[in-house]
């Protein structure tokens, strides 16, 4: 009975989420790294259980398709908190190119560099060569847009997108959509989408089926979640708006440098772990500034989500993994998508 | 001219006089807030401008240097002045020939946002 045990994790799932959202919306965590933690957000309030370890392999076989999401990689910071973020990038490579399935392609959601520079960027594509997925699709974040209004950026990894670099893609039936919320930024506010882009995006949606499942894809995240430190997205709630019909949204963000999530109806949202160094979660630290953790304990707050779909759910399983030898230690069922969230170590 | 932001001149004056005194070094810097030394400093540290008001004579250079680990800048709301991106320890400086409140930002961190009054 191959699939006794992942019954019992969607039992859990379904008794944890238990709380009058319609239930053919939400979708089961179908995790693969079997060695985590399933979290749930249920009104709020997140909710852990440990995996069991046969499980990866179950549901890796059961899902159609997978991508991983990795951010803020921050080629060319070399402060105390990392001295050496272009190794801790090639851990998360490596981790990625250990995967038991290969991933589809690989999501980046921002700040590939510190400063913008041609050399950062330079790093950055040379590492990810060496990824065993090959289409890799980007977001810029702030720090990619420093100089030229991003043109550098824009020219490398920008290539046929819109306006700052927004674009919209299609695989094996889920529709992805990269969004760009770290251009003109407006003093005193948070991230910033724009009239433009909205319109793009609203045009982008018209006329999908309310059954595609989507994917939204940003740097800074697309819900506030707190504000003092610019950690939200000032106009998100009208693109939010355009997404409503759908009967799967998830939302995927970078920026903080730390594992959030929640679920919002329809809509999960999840937050992706740095590369490069970790972040203090909020209001714990007098700024959002590098977060610095003794050496050995470096690769445990730094790590690489992985996501699953299974088309029969129409549910993508998430799994934070970090980049450490601990295998993944987190993963997430977020609603309509499952994540396991890997620390690199 | 709300009441909040004469708090924060008042605040702020004997800031940037400390300030001015320790800049000016040799040059004379009178008591009774008429400083005629031309340089002031503003500190970022923690995502924060510091002081956030300055409050300066006409022909005034007013340089900002980054204490913080991450870049800033500091760009003028109204496009009067515009620095680079100041990565740690690097400065920029611009010097304010013409009276008036010159509020400026973070355009990487706009929730960073600071005030040179120049009279």
């Amino acid at each position: 009975m191959p699939n006794k045990k992942q019954d019992r994790i969607d039992q859990q799932l379904q008794d944890l989420t238990n709380d009058g959202v319609d239930r053919r919306g939400f979708l089961k965590c179908m995790a693969w790294a079997g060695t985590g933690l399933v979290w749930t957000m249920s009104g709020g309030i997140p909710v852990s259980r440990a995996f069991a370890k046969n499980n990866s392999k179950d549901a890796g076989v059961a899902a159609d398709f997978s991508f991983v999401q990795i951010s803020d990689s921050h080629i060319g910071f070399n402060k105390p908190a990392n001295p050496d973020v272009t190794a801790t990038l090639q851990v998360a490579i490596n981790k990625i190119n250990a995967m038991p399935r290969k991933p589809d392609f690989i999501i980046h959601t921002g700040d590939l560099s510190q400063l913008s520079k041609p050399s950062e960027f330079d790093t950055l594509d040379q590492a990810l060569k060496g990824a065993s997925a090959k289409q890799i699709h980007f977001v810029p974040g702030e720090h990619d847009m420093l100089s030229d209004n991003g043109d550098e950026y824009l020219q490398r990894f920008g290539k046929g997108t819109k306006g700052t670099g927004y674009y919209s893609f299609d695989h094996k039936g889920v529709h992805f959509v990269g969004l760009v919320n770290v251009a003109n930024l407006k003093a005193g506010g948070m991230g910033s989408l724009g009239h433009e882009q909205l319109e793009w995006l609203e045009d982008d949606l018209k006329g999908r089926s309310a059954s595609t499942p989507i994917v939204l894809f940003a740097h800074i995240p697309l819900w506030t979640i707190y504000p003092d430190w610019g950690w939200g997205t000032d106009d998100s709630e009208q693109a939010l708006s355009y997404v409503k019909r759908f009967g799967s949204v998830t939302v995927l963000n970078g920026h903080i440098h730390q594992i959030m999530q929640k679920v919002e109806g329809k809509v999960s949202f999840h937050t992706a772990m740095s590369t490069a160094f970790p972040q203090p979660a909020p209001g714990t630290a007098p700024s959002a500034g590098p977060m610095k953790v003794p050496a050995d304990e470096l690769q445990r707050v730094l790590g690489i989500t992985d996501v699953n779909y299974v088309v029969s759910g129409r549910s993508l399983a998430i799994v934070d993994s970090p980049l450490g030898d601990s295998g993944s230690s987190a993963s997430g069922n977020v609603g309509a998508l499952g994540v396991v969230d890997s620390p690199l170590g | 001219m709300t009441r909040k932001n004469v708090w924060f001149a008042s605040l702020a004056t004997p800031v940037v006089i400390a300030i001015l005194l320790l800049l000016a070094g040799s040059t004379s810097v009178t008591a009774n807030d008429q400083p005629s030394a031309a340089n002031a400093a503003v500190k970022i540290d923690n995502f924060v401008f510091g002081p956030q008001t300055v409050t300066v004579p006409v022909g005034t250079t007013v340089t900002w240097t980054n204490s913080d680990d991450i870049p800033h800048t500091a760009v003028s709301t109204d496009g009067v002045f515009k620095s680079k991106v100041m990565d740690t320890d690097e400065k920029f400086s611009y010097t304010f020939t013409n009276a008036g409140t010159y509020s400026y930002y973070c355009s990487i961190h706009p929730k960073m946002t600071g005030k040179v009054v120049v009279q």
